[in-house]
């Protein structure tokens, strides 16, 4: 069976180019099949407010089947938000890019749960353990198992 | 290493315990009046040996095919739903009857099966096709409201037939669902289960479709996938079967199916019994606990408590394992390549023991300077030391012989595979058959069957209190190691076809020495612990202490 992730891909860029972007989401880089960088802000009051962020997603010939790495891209223009479940890494710890992947999501519904993700918060705080895991993590978050406590944060 | 079937191996032909699960009374105390199965060697069961079975595949197949069909029968459903059921309750059979009769739906909401499935055991495909079948107790399905983040309906929208929402296939060659309607195209369906079930070791996969909670049945996954996964996926029902069945145990081994029955250790058993068991490719290990090896002499929380400490302590006790020491006299680098701890420093000849680094000269008769830890030059030490310092060096003692047997069996089987290779040549250059040039193989199983009991009675000796039965003990461990260096050391005798016939006399002697050796140490430590004999000087899970000695740290 030939990858399915160029057709399925092709058709998601059509879409957010197409104007079914979600607000407060732009598409920075989408080059090839593989990696695609994408801006993010929270609209509405937050805590987050003012600030923009962006993600690398990066997708295997398996995608949509298989979920995509998602982080948050930290260099000099962009930093990770401040987050009890995103690693100064930019590393996320978010059920849904791992045992509740569905393939039925997509960068599009991907970008909505971590904007909802953000405006839900009520604390700007690192993870308790982000000093450990970024020093041991793996350089794809896929790879790391991580134990989603508490998702309604 | 492989073992063929005249291996005396005899822990498995012992008694065959039956391998359903009913625990009441079956044939928990057979006795062992029927002697036709018994080996010359060994013609009582030992106090250190228990009582199990090993079963094949196909046994165990039967067993889950009979609860099964117990289930499709009681039920009236199909064997994919009583396969989700049983898998739900964890294979409770007794518990799932109940449960199920006193409310089928919420039963198999929770067990990810929509209700309106139930149809007659007739019905084989549980695809979504005459949904009249049977009347439901409930309809609706409920999603998983799990994910509280953005309930998103999503920028795909649902049930629009656009064709696959996976792939994008706008006209897919097939398109199918499981009863809760989701429909996607075969292709898909198929590379997600293989991931699944492949990659991820997965038996209870959900539907596609995002926050549906409705489980795969096994039906589906044979029309979907080929038949490499869906063997693949019988082989993880099996596995979860085996896993939540308390009397059996799946040989730990890389891709070994064996699977062990036992029923004579239960968990309170194991302050006193090290139930270890053999499967019938010959992998030994541990049914009361998850260490992946016989642990044997030392009880299971101990030998956990050993094994935490290895973990923790790593760091500093690391150096020890290196492979390479200096010669003491020379200082002339030394890879030690066998099994055996008498070493010879190529350059200048100096025999030394790799353990303690002393001259080997002195090992001939003070063998035991080797094996124990020097109480009195720690007690000298003490004054100028820190405590944690002393600690330190008591554990590193005990650290240092232990993983010097593990290494030292790995390369005894290393060098072993050589000796092989050339007695193979000279099978065919002399006049010696297969069976004569058979000893040293013997001799090496030996040897590391050994040195895994030696292994641990270091671990044991670093947690057992000082006293006579501790002394006693320690004579044992080194009789046994000195049995076992000294077999150890035979192995690495250069062979040609001139000595063979001496070295075959000697290393058939030394071996069933050392065996002898082994068992002793074993049954008297088993015995021991029958008898109350060992006092440990560190709080051990599942045993009280009577006493607080003032002197634990000794
Ligand atoms: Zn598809
Ligand atoms: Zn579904
Ligand atoms: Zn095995
Ligand atoms: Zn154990
Ligand atoms: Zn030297
Ligand atoms: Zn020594």
């Amino acid at each position: 069976m030939a990858a399915i992730a160029p057709r399925r891909l092709t058709k998601e860029l059509k879409e957010l180019t197409m104007g079914e972007c979600p607000a407060g989401v732009q598409l920075l880089q989408s080059a090839d099949f593989e990696t695609w960088v994408l801006s993010l802000e929270v609209l509405g009051e937050s805590l987050y407010k003012g600030e923009v962020f962006a993600l690398r997603f990066r997708f295997e010939p398996q995608y949509p089947i298989a979920s995509p790495e998602v982080t948050f891209i930290v260099d000099d223009k962009f930093k990770a938000p401040i987050h009890p479940h995103v690693y100064s890494n930019g590393h996320i710890c978010a059920s849904i890019l791992g045992h509740e992947w569905s393939p039925v999501l997509g960068v599009a519904s991907v970008c909505i749960t971590l904007q909802s993700m953000l405006a839900s918060c009520k604390k700007r705080e690192r993870p308790p353990d982000n000093d450990r895991y970024v020093r041991t993590a793996p350089a794809s978050p896929k790879k790391s198992r991580f134990h989603y406590d508490d998702d309604t944060v | 290493m492989d073992y063929s079937d005249d291996d005396d191996y005899n822990y498995d032909s012992d008694e065959i315990m039956d391998g359903t699960q009913d625990d009441a009374s079956s044939v928990s105390e057979m006795d062992e009046d029927e002697d036709f199965h018994i080996q010359p060697t060994k013609d009582k069961k030992k106090s250190y040996e228990i009582d199990f079975d090993c079963l094949e595949q196909t046994a165990i197949q039967d067993i889950i095919r009979a609860d099964s069909e117990q289930i499709i029968s009681i039920f009236n459903v199909d064997a994919s739903t009583a396969s989700l059921l049983l898998r739900h309750m964890g294979w409770n059979k007794e518990r799932l009857i109940e449960k199920y009769m006193d409310n089928p739906a919420q039963v198999l909401e929770a067990a990810g099966i929509p209700s309106q499935q139930p149809a007659g055991p007739s019905q084989p495909a549980p695809i979504r096709s005459n949904p009249s079948t049977r009347q439901a107790t409930s309809t609706v399905i409920r999603r998983s409201t799990r994910r509280s983040t953005a309930d998103s309906k999503a920028p795909v929208a649902p049930l629009t037939p656009v064709g696959c929402l996976i792939c994008c296939d706008e006209n897919p060659a097939s398109m199918t669902s499981l009863m809760c309607g989701h429909n996607f195209c075969s292709e898909c369906w198929a590379e997600y289960l293989k991931g699944k079930i492949r990659d991820e070791g997965e038996c209870s996969i959900k539907c596609m479709a995002e926050d549906c909670s409705v489980l795969v049945p096994d039906a589906f996954i044979k029309e979907t996938c080929d038949a490499a996964v869906y063997s693949r996926f019988e082989e993880l029902v099996l596995r979860h079967f085996v896993a939540h069945t308390k009397n059996l145990k799946y040989c730990p081994a890389p891709s070994c199916v064996y699977t062990v029955s036992c029923t004579s250790a239960p968990p309170s058993s194991l302050t006193t019994v090290v139930p270890t068991v053999v499967c019938k490719k010959g992998h030994a290990f541990c049914f009361g606990c998850p260490i992946e090896g016989d642990h044997r002499p030392l009880i299971c929380a101990v030998a956990k408590l050993w094994l935490q400490k290895c973990h923790d302590d790593s760091e500093t006790a690391n150096w020890i394992k290196s492979n390479t020491k200096e010669c003491t006299k020379c200082q002339s680098t030394i890879e030690k390549n066998g099994g055996c701890n008498h070493m010879t420093c190529r350059k200048c000849k100096h025999e030394f023991c790799w353990v303690c680094m002393g001259p080997w000269s002195e090992h001939g008769t003070a063998w035991y300077n080797c094996n124990r830890f020097d109480e009195k030059s720690s007690s000298e030490a003490r004054d100028t030391q820190s405590k944690s310092r002393i600690s330190l060096e008591r554990y590193l003692h005990y650290y240092n012989r232990w993983a010097n047997h593990e290494q030292s069996a790995k390369l005894s089987v290393e060098l072993y595979a050589k000796t092989e290779k050339k007695m193979e040549e000279m099978q065919i250059t002399s006049s010696l058959t297969w069976i004569e040039v058979q000893f040293a193989r013997k001799a090496v199983e030996e040897v590391e069957r050994c040195r895994t009991t030696l292994k641990w009675t270091y671990a044991m000796a670093y947690y057992l209190d000082r006293s006579n039965a501790k002394e006693l003990f320690e004579d044992n461990q080194r009789d046994l190691e000195k049995a076992v260096e000294d077999l150890s050391e035979l192995l690495e005798t250069p062979i040609d076809p001139e000595n063979i016939p001496m070295l075959r006399q000697k290393m058939t002697d030394k071996t069933v020495y050392v065996q002898k050796r082994n068992e002793i140490m074993l049954e008297d430590t088993a015995n021991g612990y029958l008898e109350g004999r060992w006092s440990w000087n560190t709080p051990v899970e599942g045993i009280e202490r009577d006493e607080e000695p003032a002197s634990s740290s000794a």
